[in-house]
């Protein structure tokens, strides 16, 4: 996938940041306004597709290659059954919201508030947003022909 | 009320063009449009988490959908049509239609949600003490992610193995692999 | 009226999926058909005159942390968004796997056309 003029490759290098600086506030503050884990990881990935549609495919994989993106899939995962597993260790039963109930409550309507939340919504995002930055990937890659196995 | 029967009406238009024309390109940008008519209708009805979902998830989706079909544009599909066929499926989507409009009747009429007739839901509880129990001030985050989370949990696990369906099956194998099957 | 026009809109993905034979049709019908569930699930929990389910300045008592009975009275449903937000995100991962499927038959058969894809290869 080649990429494209260099009017083009000006501005989506300046866009690129302030979109993924959107994402990570629809993430962090999820628990206050609308968004949440899953809209903030969609547009994580989308400003790495931006990136990958304007400057070509070679140029993002060497910043973020493939086996990168799924140790960072698979870190968001663990990150999320961790937390659960924390639950259960320290609240005593799964998914307890032991940060509010015991340590943190926090005051309402501010940034450190509703215990394990904020955590989740954070795991949740860089699960969502490394997949589906994988998929694009894995689907610019594919050449039709290139694959090993010609007609039997 | 009116906006909504003049979004759903752009929406069916669109979803009619998307299912019957024969540029496959076309039908692409008809579904981006149905999905962004949908965004729409979300925001009036009083869901902009959805809303933000929606519409990202939608831009996305016209990515993925865009990258099958570039190159490999099928304009038209060739052969003869199966008449008898089609008469048969238009006639029983017809009646499980009419059936489903039956069954409609037995829903409260739009505008009325479910849970205010039913002093016992589980709604009630989740509008009334979300603040309470959770501390968490958008009430949708504090059901999928406090009161809901195995649900979330187990979204997490379809969409993963999901994706590492689509990257095995989009592998590339390498000559030496065939060749020694040994190694 | 509003839900059969929803279900109207699921029955055009049905007989789409259902009929056409082209296989990029098809995962298009498909799509239509989550569409409309997604919708018809969020028509379901709306109150005429409501407003959104997020707790802001405006709907606690002044000075403490109780809501109002105003917020209770008039907010819509919550628990439809939550299902709703899961299911999204759901179709997004299995358009990307039925993709990768009708990529990777192209390129053994080279067409999309589902009457021609008959030999079961060994």
């Amino acid at each position: 996938m080649k990429g494209m003029t260099i009017i083009v490759k000006t501005i989506s290098s300046w866009v690129k940041v302030l979109i993924f600086l959107f994402g990570i506030y629809i993430i962090l503050f999820g628990h206050l306004t609308p968004g949440g884990g899953f809209a903030g990881g969609v547009i994580l990935a989308s400003s790495y597709v931006l990136l990958m549609l304007a400057f070509g495919r070679e140029f993002v994989e060497e910043n973020l290659p493939l086996p990168v993106a799924s140790k960072l899939d698979c870190l968001g995962a663990f990150l999320f059954a961790l937390i659960a597993i924390l639950g259960l260790v320290i609240g005593g039963s799964f998914f307890v919201n032991f940060l509010y109930q015991k340590y943190l409550p926090g005051e309402a309507l501010s940034l450190i508030s509703a215990g394990t939340i904020p955590l989740s919504n954070i795991a949740i995002g860089l699960k969502v947003g490394a997949s589906l930055f994988m998929v694009v990937l894995v689907l610019s890659i594919f050449r039709p022909g290139v694959s090993g196995n010609e007609k039997e | 009320m009116a906006i909504f029967y003049i979004l759903l009406l752009f929406i069916i238009i669109a979803a009619i063009i998307a299912v019957e024309t024969k540029h496959l390109l076309s039908a692409v940008i008809c579904i981006g449009a149905v999905g962004f008519g949908a965004s729409i209708m979300f925001l009036f009805l009083r869901a902009p988490d959805i809303a933000i979902t929606q519409i990202v998830v939608e831009v996305l989706g016209l990515i993925i959908l865009i990258r099958a079909c570039l190159s490999r544009e099928l304009t038209f599909i060739s052969g003869p049509r199966e008449f008898f066929g089609v008469v048969v499926s238009v006639a029983i989507i017809f009646v499980i239609f009419l059936a489903g409009i039956k069954v409609f009747e037995t829903l409260p009429d739009f505008g009325i949600p479910i849970f205010a007739e039913a002093p016992e839901a589980a709604s009630q509880t989740y509008i009334s003490q979300g603040l309470a129990k959770t501390g968490a001030a958008n009430l949708v985050a504090s059901v999928i992610l406090d009161f809901r989370a195995y649900d979330t949990l187990g979204e997490a696990t379809v969409l993963f193995t999901s994706i590492i369906g689509a990257t095995v099956i989009l592998r590339k194998k390498t000559k030496k692999l065939l060749e020694d099957p040994d190694e | 009226m509003l839900y059969a026009l929803c279900f109207l809109l699921f029955m055009i993905g049905l007989y789409c999926a259902v009929v056409k034979k082209n296989m990029v049709k098809i995962v298009i019908g498909i799509m239509v058909m989550e569409y409309a569930v997604n919708l018809f699930l969020i028509m379901l929990g709306y109150r005429i005159g409501g407003i959104a389910p997020i707790i802001d300045k405006g709907q606690l008592e002044s000075g403490t942390d109780q809501i109002t009975a105003g917020f209770l009275s008039s907010s819509v449903d919550p628990l439809p968004q939550a299902l709703v937000l899961t299911a999204i995100v759901i179709s997004l991962g299995s358009l990307a796997l039925m993709i990768s499927i009708c990529i990777r038959t192209y390129e053994r058969y080279g067409t999309f056309d589902i009457t021609q894809i008959r030999r079961l290869k060994g």
